[in-house]
């Protein structure tokens, strides 16, 4: 045996490769924008050209929890290979519970004055409260809520899906179904959960009112910091053996099974905290834009989480941030100015990433740099090349 | 070992892998009828068999990818593999190298080796996992037997094919089995490579019982362990290589096509 012990560098998967360094960026830029964005938009005058007003601050908070529901879809379909079709019904569950929980504290302010039921409940006749309502007037209970219902739905899914070994295409299709059915259900009157409105006209959260600027701010502030933490969490996850198991997973799933490992246990882990992730985007997203309502359950919508994942970088966890924040800036853009033509520049961008960036935008970045010493050849296959979709 | 030895029929309870009368059937194909297959603790056994005599599909039901349609499947004297599935058969110490080298291209030699270091596989237990100083020592002295130690840091991916094959014995090593399945090992690398596979083989079986499947005539003869014939499911005949070269059914069925 040798004494000296010779470490090779450890180059981490694939695109990992930038490790800490764009890790500490991310969680450096996020952490900024908490602090930066509340001062420029309440600290600073309103005539001032660096003055940011609520309505940006609103929609970047908006952003930012589309980025959380993207790292959430890159960690489960960028290490794991489990391609979900259906995370935005996490996202929307996660989203359902906050708003349950923002009608109760409306209280007796509704337009019809009822101080036990919501409007919508006192417009169809309804006499008391549905029992899946109780609780909800508790925060703390609420806060639960968002990570437990998706978590839960998640783990009765996952449960069937990963022990029957359902994958690929399969996988996907079915969890577009799931998606698919919460939507059909969710639009039904008497769910109670507001039919086709949804949940909305929130009036103050935690007795802050949601109108006012410093109480956005608060919640752009939040949202970034959540992000970060989330962020972190899913790079530990990342570089423990954990996560190189799930990349096996993703590489070589029936090689992982001979070598002893339990393959759904581990895809049932990552997946349900994948969904918990996207509930708390949910979470965060309900309050900063008002309502939630069914059609955040739409099929398109998870479809359109997977093209952002895809965009900024898949496998890489920064690169689902960026996606997220830069494709629905360039859709405020889009239906601002050509609204017609958003869906036309949504498939085109999508396909050309596909075809000539298959490792996104940070792929592309990384290519860049690693081509700048001229010598050194391309001879680690990146993490998004792989055998299996 | 001689020819009566492998013929003979030991007891289960002297047997490290015991295999009587197994039959699988894909859509009316059988590619088991009543296959019949004891290795004793610490044997070093060639399969050979023309292609599609059932040589994969056997180390299939003794991992648990397929489920026998009928007969016994016994490991270690007393263990029953056709209730268990993959990873609990894999716990239980029996490792398997597939035909096509299989390692996890976008992890470094060394996280291949981590990978497969034996240990509690649950989900928890990689989140916390840290290598203990013995483990790092254990994962060098396999790198050194697989003639891996410079390329640790090296992605598997970008191995060449025989060095492919070793890190997946390497793993194979790591994990620690009591027996080990090897199919074809010697499968597309060069004469060197295969010479010194050989030996690593050789090596191996010191401490482990080990099952080789291969094609390679040359490979088997400088294994210098008992043969296995496989022909449509079931075998065809036992014994030293010579001995089962100049079978009269083998050289009809295989050897002499």
């Amino acid at each position: 045996m040798t004494s000296t012990r010779s470490r090779a560098p450890r180059p981490l998967a694939g695109g990992l490769l930038a490790g800490s360094g764009a890790a500490a960026a991310t969680i450096g830029l996020l952490l900024a924008a908490a602090v930066l964005v509340p001062v420029l938009n309440l600290a600073v005058a309103a005539d001032s050209p660096v003055h940011m007003p609520t309505w940006v601050v609103s929609l970047v908070g908006k952003y930012l929890t589309f980025a959380l529901l993207a790292l959430s879809v890159d960690l489960i379909w960028g290490f794991c290979g489990i391609l979900s079709l259906g995370h935005g019904a996490f996202f929307a569950l996660g989203g359902y519970a906050i708003g349950m929980h923002l009608m109760r504290e409306i209280g007796g302010r509704g337009v019809y004055g009822n101080p036990l039921l919501p409007d919508f409940m006192v417009f169809l006749n309804w006499s008391e409260l549905p029992w899946y309502w109780h609780g909800f007037d508790s925060f703390p209970f609420a806060l639960l809520m968002v990570v437990l219902v998706p978590g839960l739905l998640a783990f009765v899914f996952g449960w069937f899906a990963f022990r029957s070994r359902v994958t690929g295409v399969y996988f996907s299709i079915i969890s577009q179904a799931l998606t698919f059915a919460l939507m059909l259900a969710f639009f039904r009157n008497d769910m109670g959960f507001g039919g086709n409105n949804g949940l909305t006209d929130f009036k103050d959260v935690l007795g802050f009112d949601l109108q006012d600027d410093r109480t956005r701010a608060a919640l752009f502030a939040l949202t970034a910091v959540v992000l970060a933490a989330a962020y972190f969490c899913c790079r530990l996850i990342i570089l423990s053996r954990l996560g190189k198991v799930l990349v096996a997973v993703r590489d070589a799933e029936s090689r992982v099974r001979f070598l002893g490992y339990r393959v759904e246990y581990y895809k049932l882990f990552v997946f349900v905290f994948s969904a918990m992730l996207a509930g708390i985007a949910g979470a965060l997203y309900v309050p900063q834009v008002g309502i939630i309502n069914p059609s955040e359950f739409a099929p398109a919508n998870s479809i359109e989480i997977v093209i952002w994942v895809a965009i900024g970088g898949r496998g890489t966890l920064h690169g689902a941030i960026l996606g997220a924040i830069l494709v629905n800036y360039l859709k405020t853009w889009f239906t601002g100015a050509i609204p017609e033509l958003w869906l036309f520049a949504l498939g085109g961008l999508f396909i050309a990433v596909t075809l000539l960036l298959p490792t996104g935008i940070v792929g592309l970045a990384e290519h860049l740099r690693r081509r700048r010493p001229p010598a050194t050849g391309d001879e680690t296959p990146h993490l998004a090349r792989e055998t299996a979709p | 070992m001689s020819t009566a030895a492998v013929h003979a029929r030991p007891e289960k309870h002297d047997t490290i892998l015991y295999l009587d009368g197994v039959s699988v059937s894909f859509d009316g194909f059988k590619a088991l009828n009543r296959l019949s297959l004891y290795i004793v603790a610490g044997e070093l056994r060639a399969i050979i068999g023309p292609n599609g005599a059932g040589k994969t599909t056997m180390m299939d039901v003794v991992t648990g990818k397929t489920r026998p349609d009928a007969g016994e499947v016994f490991f270690n004297g007393g263990i029953d593999l056709t209730r268990l599935d993959e990873a609990r058969i894999a716990n239980l110490g029996i490792g398997r190298k597939f035909q096509k080298p299989t390692v996890f291209d976008n992890h470094t030699v060394l996280d291949n080796l981590e990978l497969a270091i034996a240990g509690d596989r649950g989900v928890f237990a990689s989140l916390f996992f840290r290598l203990s100083g013995e483990q790092r020592d254990r994962i060098d002295a396999v790198l050194h037997t697989i003639s891996l130690t410079a390329d640790s840091g090296r992605l598997a991916g970008s191995l060449s094919h025989g060095q492919k094959q070793w890190l997946e014995i390497g793993m194979l090593l790591i994990q620690d089995p009591v027996l080990l399945l090897i199919d074809e090992p010697a499968a597309g690398m060069t004469d060197a490579e295969t010479e010194a596979t050989a030996v690593l083989l050789k090596e191996i079986v010191k401490d482990h019982s080990v099952v080789v499947v291969e094609h390679d005539m040359a490979f088997v003869r400088s294994l210098g362990c008992p043969v296995t014939v496989l022909h449509e499911g079931h075998v065809l005949a036992s014994g030293t290589l010579d001995a089962v070269q100049a079978n009269q059914q083998v050289i009809e069925v295989y050897l002499g096509r």
